[in-house]
């Protein structure tokens, strides 16, 4: 989705400069094993500017005390900070309110509420949840819970061969059963774009509600809940150059108002007597105990970042160095890429001959470049393209052309020294 | 060039994670067990023949992943064949210490002539799983894989 905003911000640049914004990001400047760290591991977590930091760090010498609970000047002050976080989310998703904005722990735990508090109250044996085989085993497992202990049916879509997503095959998977479909907005493997617009379009019309997980798309693109008219979309801060520890769940708030209680505890409560117990309104009921405050206001001050960098400008720069990337990996016949969809996002997966993606990594890593090798937790994808693991470098908005020659250097390297398998 | 790298990834690690010994499933193992690392997929099967005394009759394995998980496992099976389990378990020791850089003392001069080209692991602390990965699943096998 790269629909223009349609709310109204201040836009500082026109255009967008890497070689500034890289040098928000002080842990780039340090070196690994006495090399320049050449960081190709945001799609796994990405770094945090300095202005993150230094706002919590404010924030928690200045403001800081519990929220909603103290009638004290600093529980006012942090209660503040941290609905304005609510909003900074509202506006970054495009929400219609800031109720429909829920704080998580994280995307994992924001896919998990949707399971308990959505889906598990009324579903049957038989009901059916419709994902892909590219989702991350986050927007997996919450679902095979229902599978195991509820008798849900998983009805998987593929993708092709180049790493789309089949939507006819999507469109086809819906039927009368279904309950959801749960489709990651960008695929941490593939990179592959999800058309959401289209899908959310298609499901609807057979009255199915649809989830995204955008813990990667968001990022990414600019996304638009209200233009999309998507039912359920996550995020997660820690790869939004923000905080780890918090996330945050969309929900339209129709569907809110139905979803019973996730954890108990406090903050999430109306009243509470010895035989009875009401709920506080959405989006407090799914906040139970002492959420992520500091994280809070991390996340927004993130989010703020973000938001006030041309996010247009910041794409096309990732997509240059991703086609930069794709281009120079050509070179090498041993070399094998996994996903290469039309308009994919910024991430280079691949399998190299004779040469284990960790090997890999470890060679890559003495020279100072950090990827991801492995599984990436999306084991049912590994498996639908026939491989254990595979090496990854994911493209942030700090990274250049210099980052790439590097990993195109080590890959090299790697090749010297594992030999020709 | 690294030196930690090239004694990680020298020849004969590399030889034996190419050509691995004693490679392949066994169809009268006495026992068996599958080692796993879901960090890095790393999958090794160590099949066993173990004798009346529980000596190593024979022994394979097989399996995929780095190239250290695979030379590991297939110079373990190189070296565990003929051995009681308690001598098995002291080059078992002395090999976790060995990758962990740790005083390896208790392995014979031959053994821990025989393991030194694993001692570049010690260097690559996130490595270590990879190279004990064999190991354990001998262990286990021994212990609770009877078939």
């Amino acid at each position: 989705m790269t629909a223009p905003l349609l709310h109204n911000r201040t836009k500082i640049a026109a255009s967008f400069d890497a070689e500034k914004a890289r040098a928000d990001f002080e842990i780039l400047s340090r070196q690994v094993y006495d090399k320049p760290l050449v960081y190709l591991d945001s799609g796994a977590s990405a770094q945090k500017p300095r202005v993150v930091l230094d706002t919590m760090r404010d924030f928690a010498s200045s403001e800081y005390a519990n929220v909603h609970r103290g009638v004290h000047f600093l529980s006012a002050a942090a209660t503040d900070r941290y609905e304005a976080a609510r909003r900074t989310l509202q506006k970054f998703l495009g929400a219609a309110s800031e109720d429909e904005i829920v704080f998580t722990k994280g995307g994992t735990e924001a896919i998990n509420l949707v399971a308990y508090s959505h889906l598990m109250p009324t579903i049957q044996p038989g009901d059916e949840i419709v994902l892909s085989v590219m989702e991350h085993h986050s927007n997996i497992v919450p679902w095979h819970f229902l599978r195991e202990r509820h008798g849900a049916v998983l009805r998987w879509v593929d993708v092709r061969d180049d790493g789309s997503l089949d939507t006819e095959a999507l469109d086809a998977a819906i039927g009368p059963k279904t309950r959801l479909v749960a489709i990651t907005h960008m695929s941490n493997v593939l990179g592959t774009i999800t058309p959401l617009k289209d899908i959310v379009a298609r499901a609807h019309a057979k009255g199915v509600p649809v989830l995204a997980d955008g813990c990667q798309g968001a990022v990414h693109e600019i996304v638009d809940v209200q233009g999309l008219d998507i039912d359920f979309y996550v995020i997660t801060g820690h790869k939004l150059y923000g905080p780890t520890g918090i996330g945050a769940l969309y929900a339209k708030k129709a569907h809110l108002k139905k979803m019973r209680p996730f954890q108990g505890g406090g903050e999430m409560i109306r009243e509470v007597s010895r035989d009875r117990i009401t709920y506080a309104d959405p989006p407090a009921r799914f906040e139970a105990g002492t959420p992520p405050i500091i994280e809070s206001v991390g996340l927004a001050c993130a989010l703020d970042y973000l938001m006030a960098l041309d996010r247009t400008a910041v794409a096309a720069h990732e997509h240059d160095l991703l086609a930069y990337a794709r281009q120079q990996v050509g070179q090498f016949n041993w070399l094998r890429v996994i996903g290469d969809a039309p308009g994919k996002g910024a991430i280079l997966s691949f399998e190299a001959d004779g040469m284990h993606a960790h090997d890999l990594a470890t060679i890559l890593d003495r020279e100072g470049v950090a990827v991801r090798a492995g599984h990436h937790c999306a084991q049912v994808l590994m498996e639908r393209f026939g491989v254990a693991s595979t090496s990854r470098a994911s493209f942030a908005l700090y990274n250049n052309r210099s980052d790439v020659d590097a990993l195109i250097g080590g890959l090299s390297k790697a090749r010297e020294i594992l030999g020709h398998g | 060039m690294d030196s930690a790298l090239r004694e990680l990834y020298q020849e004969v690690i590399l030889d034996h994670s190419r050509h691995p010994r004693h490679y392949g499933a066994m169809e009268q193992a006495s026992h068996k067990a599958e080692g796993y690392n879901p960090l890095c997929g790393d999958r090794v099967t160590v099949y066993l023949q173990l004798d009346a005394e529980g000596r190593v009759a024979d022994i394979k394995f097989e399996g995929k992943g780095c190239a250290i998980s695979q030379a590991s496992a297939s110079m373990m099976v190189d070296m565990l064949n003929g051995r009681s389990h308690a001598e098995a378990e002291q080059l078992m020791q002395g090999f976790l210490h060995l990758v962990k850089g740790e005083d390896a003392s208790g392995l014979s001069e031959d053994d821990r002539e025989r393991l030194e080209v694993m001692g570049g692991i010690s260097e690559f602390p996130m490595r270590v799983k990879c190279a004990t990965l064999a190991w354990h699943t001998y262990k286990n096998a021994v212990e609770e894989g009877a078939t």
